[in-house]
């Protein structure tokens, strides 16, 4: 494992097991009606769609009987460097208009939508296609039940921002609240969670602080079965996949022939 | 000769003249006129009388030792941190049910036990300091564990006797509290001028620097 740059107090992070992932889809429902994800007027051009948590699935491309199937699930990595030894993140270092930010006391990569002038730049930047763009304004139509789920702690977007997972932060700053009215600094490990790890129901989400080794996430980190995507452009993402089958990991970056070197 | 560099002189002090004129005229337009045509002013829909209520010896029940306290009393933080803001009308009848309560002597009163607490409806206060939906901003965060009075932001609202009409800007649709009162940016108090730079100073003065994150008064 690497060093881990311990620069601020709490760095959060998420641990996704995809041997227990069924790819069956809550966490991105759960994720999109927590954070005021809006619904266009017309659903059928997906190339747009916009999901905070997004999964991919991926096959061996053996034939029968030998084919099996895993799912990624993809949220902001929240990467910590920018690949270049920087301490900031890909999509950090090119925006123009300072609307995304690397936090170094959460580890959380923040995007201000007021700040944001859309020029994309990030997004081009992410390597792992985590940014998405809005082509139109929120809309949440009347009257179908879709306005009475919004979170009133988070601010829906406006036409021409972008986009991107943040780890629920409306969660974290709740839980501070919360631990401020009954006198504590410090929150606990299950006061924040997002909501894609609330609602899995496998339970192969892990979500906490890496810096704390009392959190559950620190330790599967450090797990021999812990890989991240593209890990070798080094953008050091805090979010961590475990997996035991070597051909999952294997399509976890891009290996030229005999160079990935399996777990067995 | 003589007579032509006479004129061009009253010309150039005329001109002067007008620069001045049209200098100080411009200046009127942009500091008084415009502001006035650019906020709207409405009244609330009923007057509460702070002063009277924060006056131990004139109203009782009102608890706490310090302003802050007070000022806590009725706009609460409930238990999970958040903060209530205007009370409603819950709250007022926690006192004013009591048949003995020295309510229905002004106008107001009356409307009050009228027009609102007859009919059970809220009264539909205009909130002088509601944020943007962009921002968040803890009571608690700053009333508890930064022990900042409410005088220090919102100054002597607690001694008014009137409630102040609600100043909104016709393009934005905020209220003028938001980002300070002082148009000019001039500032001798907290509440002149309140946008987000003045938070960052304060959190840094403070020792709280890492408070001037982005996603920490952002949403």
């Amino acid at each position: 494992m690497e060093k881990g740059p311990d620069h601020g107090k709490h760095r959060y992070g998420m641990v996704i097991d995809l041997d227990k992932c069924t790819g069956c889809g809550t966490c991105a429902v759960a994720c999109a009606a927590e954070n005021n994800v809006s619904v266009r007027q017309d659903e059928s051009d997906k190339e747009r769609s916009i999901s905070w948590m997004q999964i991919f699935k991926i096959t061996n491309g053996k034939p029968y009987p030998d084919t099996e199937v895993s799912y990624f699930p993809r949220p902001c990595m929240h990467c910590e460097e920018d690949g270049h030894g920087h301490h900031t993140s890909p999509c950090v270092t090119v925006c123009v208009a300072t609307a995304t930010k690397l936090d170094p006391n959460s580890g959380i990569v923040s995007q201000i939508y007021t700040r944001c002038i859309g020029c994309r730049y990030c997004q081009a930047a992410c390597p792992y296609k985590a940014r998405y763009f809005n082509w139109w304004d929120a809309y949440f139509p009347k009257g179908k039940g879709l306005d009475r789920y919004l979170t009133p702690e988070v601010s829906p977007r406006m036409r021409g921002v972008v986009e991107k997972c943040t780890f629920c932060h409306h969660r974290l700053m709740r839980a501070k609240t919360r631990a401020y009215a009954e006198d504590r600094r410090e929150i606990e490990e299950d006061e924040y969670i997002t909501a894609c790890t609330e609602a899995c129901p496998a339970q192969a989400i892990t979500f906490g602080d890496l810096n704390n080794p009392k959190h559950r996430v620190s330790r599967l980190a450090k797990s021999p079965n812990a890989f991240r995507l593209l890990e070798r452009l080094n953008t050091k993402p805090k979010v961590y996949y475990l997996s035991t089958k070597d051909w999952v990991r294997k399509l976890a970056d891009n290996y030229l022939p005999d160079e990935f070197k399996p777990l067995s | 000769m003589e007579n032509q560099a006479h004129s061009s002189d009253q010309s150039t002090k005329g001109g002067w003249l007008f620069f001045i004129a049209g200098f100080i005229g411009s200046l009127i337009l942009g500091w008084v006129i415009f502001p006035m045509a650019l906020y709207s002013s409405q009244p609330q829909p009923m007057n509460f009388n702070h002063a009277l209520h924060m006056n131990p010896d004139k109203v009782d029940g009102i608890e706490g030792d310090t302003e802050t306290e007070k000022c806590l009393f009725c706009h609460q933080l409930r238990d999970d941190g958040t903060f209530a803001g205007i009370p409603r009308l819950e709250k007022c009848m926690e006192c004013h049910d009591d048949p003995e309560s020295p309510l229905g002597s002004t106008p107001e009163e009356k409307d009050f036990l009228t027009r609102y607490v007859a009919e059970e409806k809220e009264i539909p206060w205009l909130s002088y300091y509601r944020q943007p939906d962009c921002v968040y901003f803890p009571h608690i965060a700053h009333v508890k564990m930064g022990k900042v009075d409410c005088r220090t932001c919102h100054g002597d609202h607690g001694k008014l006797e009137d409630l102040p009409a609600y100043r909104a800007n016709r393009l934005t649709g905020y209220s003028i509290k938001i980002w300070g009162e002082r148009i000019s940016g001039l500032k001798f108090n907290t509440w002149d001028r309140m946008k987000m730079d003045d938070c960052a100073e304060c959190h840094t003065k403070k020792g709280h620097e890492e408070n001037n994150a982005c996603f920490v008064c952002h949403k």
